[in-house]
């Protein structure tokens, strides 16, 4: 699963061996003149987001604009603010779960409050094809706003992939899971994202199954698939090492998130050390995911909350966040308002019509979940 | 004086040990389901008391091949670490034992010292020093020795460098306290009734430093058999072991019980060993 973990913790570790790493996202404005205009105003409200996830001027803005302070935490992982919340009384007001599996997990608990859409104007802002996409995870959209989306695919060092697969064209998921392919690629570094949820969907496409099957047979034949291109893999870790092992020239091939794909090209740009990255959305349809701004149904400050969540979908304030973290956002009124770099590449921004192969995932039974992590075991394991 | 001195102890042990305890062994009879938390308690009050214990996850643990295999190779990754740990540990502590006393204190401190550093940045190291493009790897292309990088991390030898690495303090105190308490004139003894080095060492050293070396076994052994951290930063694909089996039934699989289950079932797999020690220890 989305396991950065600890990458954060490396940092001084690693200095000596890695790129400089990104400016962290922990944000701690002072506190601002209390506007009296505003409701809520002199209250604080707090946020807990991914690590590297916004645009730090976003933050203070909404402080300076509205009164409320922000009091602003970080996790690397799902697990981490699936596992708070799950125990109840988290203390926060806003949360940035992923579609599947957390935030339809949270939905069907009954652990997020209901939006309410007359205190949100700028909900209809969203795009709604993309909001319909997440009404699988949400039904009637009732608990989430979309806060960035992303796809999963093949970062690659387009040099070497080109070396070793001159005669491969370079937009499926065959570069990774033909085992001819996957062979010729083996010396020079295949890694994996250690995440059945976001992997095996993938794969079963690829098969031509329904990613979302639990169908026995299917499972068998995705893991049969994975089983043949595991002796030429070298790393089944967390997305976030793989970010980094890539930005530094160290895998050839990563299935992994697009926007860690694109982060890692960035960094590998700055470091100018002659890596270039390139993502692959598979032609064959990519999985598609949100991460959602949600409140937690026993949110201390629902209100700021929902005057927080009306704020980020303003197209300003979206186009900087999408700017600084190179993840596209779902209000189509702030692309233009993204630097011209970013809007135009393919890989931040899907194309609408390379958006319309993608697939989402849905969610399981609890039995289909454990016959997919023993899969991924025994993908894990190689036998 | 001597009941309040018992108190303090016996309200830590209540609070933070059998309580907790108490709390898993619920929870490992407990009835999964979504919710916050996502979980039924084993009992309900209903008019009277409700039991509803559910033994579906000791069942899993039994029936499914893929827990049992969990715990062989936490068995055999803790045994493993243990061994090395005693094997690098006795010297050492031999070393310190028998050096000037003036020089005991630094070199205790020494080993000491790597363990008062966090224990994350001690396993990022091994992560900068065996990746790819790591320091090992770069020196032995410098060398011009290899011209492809050998795949040190995330293999055995990188899970039990950070293993010992982590462990080896716990080793090497237990094992300096026995052998710097041995009595010397023993040894001198024998060496005077015409032993050779290597049979006072067989004889008298080793048997007398047995109950340390074997406190250093356990004091390695039973954290290690529960170690999430580094099979999973540093060791190959294939390394599930139990903590990573745990992780993956509360994180992944978000079933709370059969996560506890494990949990209890690694407990009473560890004290087996703690149970021999001290009927070995009762026997002396």
């Amino acid at each position: 699963m989305l396991r950065r973990m600890l990458a954060a913790t490396f940092c001084a570790a690693l200095a000596v061996t890695t790129l400089p790493p990104a400016a962290s996202a922990q944000v701690q404005a002072q506190a601002p003149a209390p506007n009296a205009a505003q409701p809520g105003a002199g209250t604080t409200l707090n946020v807990y987001n991914w690590s590297d996830y916004i645009d730090p001027y976003a933050v203070s803005r909404f402080q300076q604009e509205t009164g409320i302070r922000i009091r602003y935490d970080v996790y690397d992982s799902l697990e981490t603010l699936e596992g708070k919340l799950s125990a109840g009384r988290s203390g926060y007001d806003i949360i940035v779960p992923t579609s599947e599996p957390t935030f339809a997990r949270l939905v069907r608990a009954g652990a997020l409050l209901p939006l309410d859409r007359a205190r949100i104007p700028n909900w209809t802002n969203q795009d709604p094809a993309l909001l319909q996409r997440v009404a699988s995870s949400d039904p009637g959209n009732r608990f989430g706003a979309i806060y960035l989306y992303g796809t999963v695919g093949l970062g690659i060092r387009v040099d070497r992939v080109r070396a070793a697969l001159p005669d491969v064209p370079l937009d499926s998921l065959d570069v990774l899971m033909q085992p001819e392919n996957a062979r010729r690629l083996a010396r020079c570094g295949i890694a994996v994202m250690d995440s059945a949820i976001d992997v095996l969907p993938s794969v079963l496409r690829w098969r031509g199954r329904d990613p979302n099957s639990t169908d026995a047979a299917d499972l068998r034949a995705a893991e049969e698939a994975l089983l043949a291109i595991r002796p030429h893999v070298r790393a089944i870790i967390a997305s976030g090492n793989i970010m980094d092992a890539l930005a530094t020239g160290e895998y050839c091939v990563a299935l992994t998130y697009s926007g860690d794909v694109i982060q890692a090209q960035a960094r590998a740009r700055e470091a100018a050390r002659g890596v270039e990255i390139g993502y692959i959305q598979p032609k064959e349809g990519a999985q598609l995911w949100f991460d959602m701004l949600a409140i937690p149904a026993d949110a201390p400050n629902p209100e700021a909350a929902q005057a927080f969540i009306n704020f980020v979908l303003r197209p300003d304030v979206m186009a900087g966040i999408t700017n600084h973290v190179r993840y596209p956002n779902a209000i189509p009124t702030a692309t233009p308002l993204v630097n011209e770099a970013v809007r135009n590449d393919p890989n931040v921004y899907p194309t609408p019509e390379m958006l319309g192969r993608t697939f989402v995932a849905t969610q399981l039974s609890a039995q289909a979940e454990r016959a997919r992590s023993r899969s991924w075991n025994r993908f894990r394991a190689g036998r | 004086m001597r009941r309040l001195q018992l108190l303090v102890p016996a309200l830590w042990l209540a609070g933070f040990v059998a309580l907790p305890l108490l709390v898993v062994l619920l929870l490992s009879i407990a009835q999964p389901g979504p919710g916050v938390p996502p979980f039924l308690l084993p009992f309900a009050w209903d008019g009277g008391l409700v039991l509803r214990p559910n033994w579906e996850p000791f069942g899993l643990l039994v029936a499914d091949d893929y827990y049992v295999s969990a715990f062989l190779q936490s068995l055999w990754v803790a045994g493993g670490t243990a061994g090395l740990c005693l094997l690098l540990g006795f010297p050492m502590a031999l070393g310190i034992a028998r050096a000037k006393p003036h020089w005991r204190a630094p070199l205790l401190m020494a080993v000491l010292l790597p363990f008062w550093t966090g224990f994350l940045p001690r396993v990022g190291a091994w992560i900068g020093l065996l990746r790819d493009e790591g320091w090992v790897n770069g020196v032995l292309r410098g060398l011009g020795w290899i011209d492809a990088p050998l795949p040190l991390l995330y293999s055995d030898l990188a899970l039990f460098l950070g293993m010992v690495h982590a462990y080896l303090p716990f080793a090497v105190l237990p094992l300096y306290a026995s052998l710097s308490r041995l009595d010397l004139t023993l040894e001198e003894a024998a060496s005077d009734l015409g032993a050779t080095p290597a049979t006072v060492f067989r004889t008298i050293t080793l048997p007398l430093a047995a109950p340390g070396a074997l406190a250093a076994f356990l004091l390695v052994f039973i954290p290690a058999a529960g170690e999430y951290v580094i099979p999973e930063l540093l060791g190959p694909p294939e390394a599930l072991l139990v903590g990573r089996a745990l992780w993956q039934e509360f994180f992944q699989n978000r079933d709370w019980p059969v996560a506890a289950a494990l949990a209890v079932a690694l407990l009473a797999m560890l004290i087996l060993p703690i149970r021999l020690f001290q009927r070995l220890e009762a026997r002396r």
